[in-house]
């Protein structure tokens, strides 16, 4: 009664092939884990954020660097989520572009509920946190350190993960080499009520202090303001280095064996 | 009806004997029965309109839409048995994601129309599949302007440049075919679309319902959006006033 061709179906295991084509379907070994994903390739160096004011600012340099070699030298690395988010990344930069096309994904599908809600910065955080832990935990972490800033209903957001999925929350952060050289300054610096020009002139000074002495750094920075009107991500601008310090006149003096 | 009894309706898979397939036109009945649909496509954008039948007084307002977002540039305004339509527009989104994911642009709306069609028409082709119910007016803004398809349980799509479905059809596109679409602008469109869901609706006969209204067009940015309220208050209020005109010449 029944024509061949269909019990040859049923042992595929699937009557109708419903699914969406990938052309792309690479076997994967089962003999031995993949492990070339898990290092970083191109890479930025840190990422600032302050909370000031009326809002959130981040600040980056536009470098990718291949190991020490710096190859790109103009990396988007921070990027709007949403309307009220920015998201700036340390680290692999194509695992940030991996992120950022989950999060656009995420914003998208938030969108098409059209319920007049919207994903916050908190939102957009908790789910990076959970999908930094997830793939961590999967012995291939997304190689970033990354920073969220936002504005959601007046209140001013600033969070962290990093690629084991450890998070938190401060009134400023940084990543990377940030870590030791920016953030000791923020301490002495930063105030809740920093003027926008006071917030801007800080993470120069800390932009700056990081182009001295993280040799992955350029001098071609982006700043992104996050206020309760929105995101604003400024044009790549240089900032003017000073490189008369007494202690570069004789680099060597005081440093044995050095040449 | 002549079919019944003879056989040849039970499968999809199984031609009558004049070369019909009836279960897939049983299933355009079931999208002609449906509550009102109608898409118009102006000189800056697409307007949709839904005559939602209001099936119990309990409903909470505004819920079981036939409105859905495909994309960000692309909507479907669904007609017929609202679940079928719902698995369509799940799959719609699913193909304008895989697009954008693999190509790394939105999908054009043609390819869109294309590949839901394939989809749908897939369920005619398959003894153990019953066809959807339900016919979709799709609707978008991509690099080629404003497009309006409609894709019917059969699997056929055609692009229009008004299309309706449902039970006022007939009316709504002698209705349309009055516009002059080339020259209307969308908010002018909104009022037109709002003025025919209200002049093909019988309310003696007919339960009553809530018009559901969306556009795509360039005062949204290209982007799919709900007709602000204030917008789609103005335009009953005016459908209104034109149906009791209507009344005072009659």
């Amino acid at each position: 009664m029944f024509a061949t061709g269909i019990a040859e179906e049923d042992r595929k295991g699937s009557y109708v092939d419903r699914s969406i084509s990938r052309p792309c379907n690479f076997e994967i070994s089962q003999q031995s884990p993949v492990t070339h994903t898990q290092y970083p390739y191109v890479t930025g160096t840190s990422v600032l954020g302050i909370k000031y004011k009326d809002g959130v600012l981040l600040a980056a340099d536009m470098a990718g660097s291949y190991g020490s070699t710096v190859r790109y030298k103009s990396i988007h690395r921070l990027k709007a989520v949403g309307s009220h988010a920015v998201l700036g990344a340390s680290g692999e930069i194509s695992d940030f572009q991996q992120v950022t096309q989950y999060l656009d994904e995420l914003v998208l599908n938030d969108y098409m509920w059209e319920d007049g809600n919207k994903l916050g910065p908190q939102e957009i955080h908790s789910y990076l946190n959970r999908l930094m832990y997830n793939k961590r935990n999967k012995f291939d972490p997304f190689w970033n350190s990354l920073v969220l800033g936002g504005v959601e209903n007046g209140q001013k957001y600033l969070g962290v993960v990093n690629m084991i999925g450890v998070h938190y929350k401060d009134n400023h952060v940084a990543t990377g080499f940030g870590n030791h050289l920016a953030r000791p300054m923020f301490r002495n610096e930063w105030r809740e009520d920093l003027t926008l020009e006071e917030g801007v002139k800080l993470l120069e000074k800390c932009l700056l202090v990081l182009f001295y002495r993280d040799r992955s750094s350029i001098n071609k920075f982006q700043i992104a303001k996050i206020t309760e009107e929105g995101v604003v991500i400024s044009e790549p601008f240089a900032l003017k280095p000073n490189w008369d310090f007494k202690a570069f006149h004789n680099p060597t003096l005081g440093a044995d064996g050095s040449w | 009806m002549s079919s019944i009894g003879t056989g040849y309706d039970l499968s999809v898979t199984t031609f009558s004997p004049d070369g019909r397939v009836f279960q897939v036109e049983y299933a355009a009945k079931a999208v002609d029965n449906s509550g009102t649909v109608v898409g118009i496509k102006c000189k800056d954008g697409v307007v949709f309109g839904v005559e939602k039948l209001i099936v119990s007084k309990m409903l909470l307002e505004g819920s079981n839409r036939r409105i859905h977002a495909v994309q960000r540039h692309a909507a479907m305004a669904m007609a017929g048995v609202a679940a079928d339509g719902r698995q369509i527009v799940s799959r719609a989104r699913a193909e304008a994601n895989n697009y954008e994911n693999f190509y790394g642009d939105e999908i054009p709306i043609k390819e869109l129309c294309d590949r839901v069609a394939s989809y749908v028409h897939l369920s005619t082709l398959y003894w153990w599949l019953r066809p959807f119910g339900s016919a979709a007016i799709l609707g978008g803004y991509d690099r080629d302007g404003p497009q309006l398809y409609m894709i019917e349980p059969s699997g056929v799509a055609y692009r229009y440049f008004g299309a309706a479905v449902g039970k006022g059809r007939q009316a709504a596109k002698t209705e349309i075919e009055k516009l002059k679409l080339s020259e209307l602008t969308c908010r002018e469109g909104v009022k037109e679309v709002a003025k025919i869901i209200y002049g093909i609706h019988d309310e003696a006969k007919d339960k009553a319902f809530e018009l559901e209204m969306s556009w795509i067009c360039d005062e949204t940015n290209k982007v799919h959006q709900r007709v602000p309220a204030d917008l789609l208050e103005e335009a009953k209020a005016a459908a209104k006033a034109a149906l009791e005109e209507d009344m005072d010449a009659d």
